[in-house]
């Protein structure tokens, strides 16, 4: 549930203002907001939490970079969320640790030999570094 | 499939590629810009075309001149593709992105890379909480949305984007309870023999000096010398304290959010990708690609223009797009090298004038060491959780470079893709091996640059 101190609106030039669900709750956006800002908007932070230690998240950079952002979206995992404008209706919901499937990272692999079934994803080892 | 070609393909819609769009038409060229965000801008001009904020006062002149660029765009014939991710380039300038899902390939003569700057990774124990945003998130929220964070509100760290954020929320009416600038001492002695370069661009100057007047007017607590940033959470997981060093004494503030900031970085994801030759600039503390005067990289046929092959700020990248596009548009024949030289003879002026004052800039705003190369408690790797004592150790271990502790502990593997750890974890083990940062390399990175659907993937294949 969002909990978290929302951030506030400044007098905008005027748009049209949209309906998102965060979590659920109905929270009223401006046209153009991402849905990362969406739930900055309505206090939902942690906004997911992580796949290794399942400690909570938020957005960080809004520009992209950092994928801290990363949200259940109409039912998609893993979507971007300062990457993705919030259109009227959009559910939004935190991201629970499952590390992928929608946005593959296939950042260890090649395209030529992708790995289509998602391996070098869901076989996450929790080996000792030091070894 | 036929394959649209074009003569040269922009990525990146701020200020080089907006610029770089608008001169290489003036020559007849067949253009497409691709660009990550929704409209154009960049960063630095987000949301230009649709200011979200009503009181222009608040983010200031700076942000408007944007909207000559917009213009120049607009008129000029260029096809417009926002919200394109590229994901692949082969060497024969085929460029494969995705656009709503769907995935394309087009093909260019030349390709221009615009895809600007990063901020800087800003490590320190707790950056990981929620309520910890970097300056620029905080500026994107009010250039795109006319948002501003939750108080109590604390900026912590160095550099004119830190002082500029400040000023802009001040403006608005935020409270900001302390400016706590990290800069560390000796930073000003440090800087003044590069000052009378500076001075080539005084008009900048003195905009730099009419903010800190205008933070100090506002009675904002300003704190200098501020180090050993530790974030604190609260019982529900969020940023509840910031704890630091000043002094030698140590202090605690209560907040909410806390804005962080260390300087901008080149982008140098695609770059590297495409395997082209970089650099380590001591100065700057960063990678950038080896390019000639006109932009052109390693690999024929390739620039890049902008805070992507090296920083120097808005301005410059506008001015460095228009003389890349001119170089262009004369390789591609449509204008000879005597009227080349003279078409950029004013922008080259101007560059030249912009580049005058980075030195002191860079030497002034340098990352403290604590920034650079963290305490062994930091997670430096924010995807995959791995902690900078986890790197001290694989290298006592014997690994020598970020591509091995990779392998070994997945930093650097996660959907980042090393963006926010790849500078850190080459400077830990620099450092720990006492060699120069250029000498331990950077991660290898390979295609897709941004994770990617299965189906998008097979779109390709129709
Ligand atoms: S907040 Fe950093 S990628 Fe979205």
């Amino acid at each position: 549930m969002p909990n978290a101190l929302p951030f506030k609106r400044l007098t905008t030039n005027s748009t049209e203002w949209i309906t998102v669900y965060i979590e659920g709750q109905p929270v009223k956006i401006r046209q153009g907001d991402s849905a990362a800002a969406a739930v900055l908007v309505a206090g939902l932070q942690p906004s997911r939490t992580t796949v290794v230690s399942g400690s909570g998240r938020a957005p960080y950079c809004m520009m992209g970079v950092c994928f801290e952002c990363l949200l259940k979206i109409d039912g998609v995992e893993n979507v971007q969320g300062c990457m993705t404008p919030a259109c009227d209706g959009m559910q939004i919901v935190s991201q629970q640790q499952a590390r992928q499937l929608n946005r593959t990272d296939f950042s260890d692999s090649d395209l030529s030999s992708a790995n289509l079934s998602n391996k070098n994803l869901t076989d996450k080892k929790n080996e000792d570094p030091s070894v | 499939m036929n394959i649209p070609v074009y003569d040269l393909v922009i990525i990146g819609a701020g200020p080089a590629g907006m610029s770089a769009a608008a001169t290489a038409s003036s020559h007849g060229l067949k253009i497409v810009i691709l660009d990550e965000q929704t409209a154009p801008g960049g960063q630095i001009y987000r949301s230009i075309s649709n200011p979200a904020i009503a009181d222009e006062n608040i983010l200031g002149a700076d942000y408007y001149h944007g909207r000559s660029l917009l213009t120049a765009m607009r008129y000029a014939n260029v096809d417009y593709l926002p919200g394109s991710i590229v994901w692949a380039v082969s060497p024969d300038l085929s460029i494969s992105f995705s656009r709503a899902g769907k995935s394309s390939q087009i093909k260019a003569k030349k390709l221009l890379i615009a895809t600007g700057a990063q901020e800087r990774p800003v490590p320190f124990p707790g950056w990981t909480l929620p309520g910890v945003l970097t300056c620029g998130a905080a500026q994107i929220l009010l250039k795109s949305s006319g948002l501003t964070p939750a108080a109590p509100l604390i900026l912590a760290g160095s550099g004119p984007l830190l002082l500029l954020i400040a000023a802009q929320l001040n403006r608005a009416g935020v409270e900001i309870e302390a400016i706590l600038d990290t800069t560390p001492k000796g930073r000003y002695l440090k800087s003044l023999r590069y000052l009378p370069a500076a001075l080539r661009n005084l008009p900048l100057l003195i905009k730099g000096v009419g903010l800190l007047v205008e933070l100090k007017r506002s009675g904002i607590r300003y704190v200098n010398n501020v180090s050993q940033l530790k974030a604190l959470p609260g019982s529900n997981q969020l940023l509840s304290k910031l704890q630091y060093s000043v002094d030698n004494r140590i202090e605690t503030s209560s907040c909410t959010t806390l804005l962080v900031h260390q300087g901008v970085v080149p982008n140098v994801q695609l770059t590297r990708a495409l395997q082209l030759e970089h650099q380590w600039d001591e100065l700057q503390q960063c990678w950038k690609p080896s390019l000639d005067s006109w932009g052109e990289s390693s690999q024929a046929g390739i620039f890049v223009a902008g805070d992507s092959g090296g920083i120097a700020g808005a301005r410059a990248a506008e001015y460095m797009g228009e003389l890349t596009a001119q170089r262009i548009a004369q390789q591609l024949g449509k204008l000879n090298k005597e009227s080349l030289l003279k078409q950029t003879a004013k922008a080259g002026r101007l560059l030249y004038q912009q580049q005058a004052i980075r030195p002191f800039l860079d030497a002034m705003y340098q990352p403290a060491d604590e920034f650079l190369k963290p305490s062994d408690e930091t997670l430096v790797c924010r995807c995959e959780e791995v902690t900078a004592g986890q790197i001290r150790g694989m290298v006592a271990q014997g690994c020598t470079g970020p591509n091995q502790t990779k392998a070994f502990s997945r930093a650097g593997m996660g959907p980042c893709q090393g963006r926010l750890c790849g500078l850190t974890v080459a400077q830990i083990i620099a450092d720990e091996r006492k060699v120069p940062v250029k000498d331990v390399g950077y991660y290898k990175i390979r295609s897709p640059i941004k994770p990617l659907t299965i189906g998008e993937i097979a779109d390709l294949a129709e």
